[in-house]
């Protein structure tokens, strides 16, 4: 049976400016700057009901020995989100998720988590050193940086299933979640030298299945690494992917993912549509092709489109969510607005662009690149529409093109304040930001499947949290809130 | 507690939440054409001055 699809998105984002322009330094000094500020803004704020508490659902307790991590930019959030220096990008870890939609929420935290740390750290230095960031994928000159999805799913499913039946949608959900981008920038792309891709990512890939993420890019990544109980959970981590600026097309790939993922896991790989016979030319071919034509021949003989895939997907996922409820994805208002959405996008690509323009990153940045073209007449390598391109994803209010074309949002900015400070109550993140929040001063270290007090004497204390539905609100809200101190509460947990 | 009862409480916990607005804005999609020429209007003072500059020294070492 499909368990739940526990989720979340890691984001590097793209950055400039900064001391000598050493992006390392600049990513440092943005993470730094946030988890300085940020202490001083914790919202303490928990009023409301109180849930009856669960002991039985509480990790147990065990010590260890001291392990103290001292990487200088890399701290946790009370929002129970990892930001940290990756390689030379700031990069924004979501707290755990329980649903596409607060997947999306928590990813929209992230983008207002970066838009702080900018102000304040460009607060401390010189308008010639101003640091610019940037929520996208590439840099046009083939450099790539990444926005990986993690999905929970059961250890049973065995691996080869799950390449057998994702392949097709990852090759061809670019045609509806794809970001855009102009021109390219590997040798294989720049061979077609095409004015315009679908994604940021596509030309990237060079393998089927693999394990790298920096070089010979995978479709499908084989990272075994669930940070949960191994014997119970896989975590698939993907990493073909791009970075959404528009939140309905954020939840759309986020939640046609984690539906399809939950047909596997209940009906098997059968099901899906026969994957192309070559799946990273297909990629590269679909990423290429606007007008959304181009077909590949498959594994049955058959040709298909990217938008051939999506379609016979999306009914998969559709007579998933009618026959065996999509509760392992979301509550049945949640997976409709996802079918409906995706559908929506999808019909739009092909038949009514403009219609899906407030949604569709590629449709919307296209239509900008389109209408500044015409109306300057300018060539196709006009250093202008690679502005565009770039600037269609910067964080600055006063630069993003993102905010002025109208995307549709999911949230009001209340409710993403709100997440910013505050963790989601549905995984185990609500323990750990609600530690962090509480006990600050007594947390030496925390991950994504532990957190480590050092109460001032005797050995460091690691509370384990293998099970990512652990950890909730509903289990241990009360047991926080009643906890005045860490020692109260490792005491109570130890109990 | 009985056994039954807490398995139908984890079940319950387990449960995914509901969220009461899970809606998309509808309004802004007739205003798109409007927006993309006003959009238009504006965007070289959105835009970066010399953006040829800009965009070469836009340079990102591979991350991942």
């Amino acid at each position: 049976m499909a368990i739940p699809k526990v989720l979340g998105i890691e984001t590097e984002y793209g950055i400039a400016g900064g001391p000598e322009l050493d992006p390392i330094m600049a990513s440092s000094i943005i993470v730094n700057a946030y988890a300085q500020r940020g202490r001083t803004r914790v919202n303490w704020d928990f009023e409301g009901e109180t849930p009856e508490l669960d002991a039985r659902g509480l990790p147990s307790l065990t010590s260890f020995a001291p392990i103290v991590e001292t990487h200088l930019a890399n701290t946790v959030l009370t929002n129970g989100a990892r930001l940290y220096v990756d390689h030379a990008h700031p990069e924004y870890s979501s707290p755990e998720c329980r649903t596409p939609f607060e997947a999306t929420l928590y990813d929209a935290a992230g983008e207002e988590v970066m838009r702080r740390a900018l102000l304040v750290a460009n607060e401390s230095l010189p308008t010639h050193q101003a640091i610019t960031l940037y929520k996208n994928n590439s840099d046009g000159k083939g450099n790539s940086y990444g926005t990986h999805e993690n999905y929970l799913l059961t250890r049973t499913v065995e691996f080869g299933h799950v390449v057998r039946a994702m392949v097709p949608h990852f090759v061809s959900r670019q045609i509806v979640v794809g970001a855009g981008k102009v021109g390219a920038e590997t040798k294989y792309g720049l061979e077609s030298d095409p004015a315009f891709q679908l994604s940021q990512r596509a030309e990237f890939f060079e393998e089927i299945v693999g394990l790298e993420t920096t070089l010979k890019r995978p479709i499908i990544n084989t990272r075994d690494e669930p940070h949960a109980d191994a014997e119970r959970f896989r975590r698939l981590h993907v990493i073909i992917g791009d970075a959404n600026m528009s939140q309905v097309a954020t939840m759309v790939k986020l939640g046609a993912t984690a539906l399809l993922l939950s047909v596997l896991e209940d009906r098997g790989p059968d099901v899906f549509p026969s994957p192309p016979r070559h799946p990273v030319q297909a990629v590269r071919a679909f990423a290429l092709d606007t007008t959304l034509t181009r077909t590949v021949p498959c594994e049955d003989g058959r040709q298909r489109s990217a938008w051939d895939f999506q379609d016979e997907l999306w009914h998969l996922a559709n007579d998933y969510a009618h026959l065996y409820g999509g509760q392992a994805v979301a509550a049945e208002d949640e997976v409709r607005v996802i079918l409906v959405q995706w559908r929506e996008m999808l019909d739009g690509v092909r038949d009514d662009a403009d219609a899906v323009a407030d949604r569709v990153d590629w449709v919307a940045k296209l239509r900008i690149l389109h209408g500044y073209q015409g109306r300057y007449e300018l060539g196709e390598g006009d250093a202008k529409l690679r502005a565009i391109d770039l600037q269609y994803h910067d964080l600055r209010a006063e630069r993003s093109l993102a905010q002025r074309v109208g995307l549709r949002s999911l949230f009001d900015p209340d409710e993403v304040r709100e997440a910013v400070h505050n963790p989601p109550s549905s995984t185990r993140a609500y323990f750990r930001g609600q530690c962090v929040a509480r006990y600050p001063d007594q947390i030496v270290a925390a991950n994504w499947d532990s957190v480590v007090f050092d109460l001032g004497q005797g050995p460091l204390q690691r509370v384990p949290m293998m099970d990512p539905l652990r950890g909730t609100a509903a289990l241990t809200k009360d047991l926080l809130e009643t906890s005045p101190t860490a020692d109260d509460l490792l005491e109570r947990l130890d109990r | 507690m009985t056994e039954q009862e807490r398995i139908q409480k984890q079940r319950t916990e387990r449960a995914a939440p509901v969220h009461d607005d899970v809606s998309v804005d509808v309004t802004k999609g007739d205003q798109l054409k409007a927006d993309l020429d006003d959009l238009l209007d504006e965007i070289d003072e959105v835009l970066e001055e010399n953006a040829e500059e800009f965009v070469r020294n836009y340079i990102q070492k591979g991350g991942e």
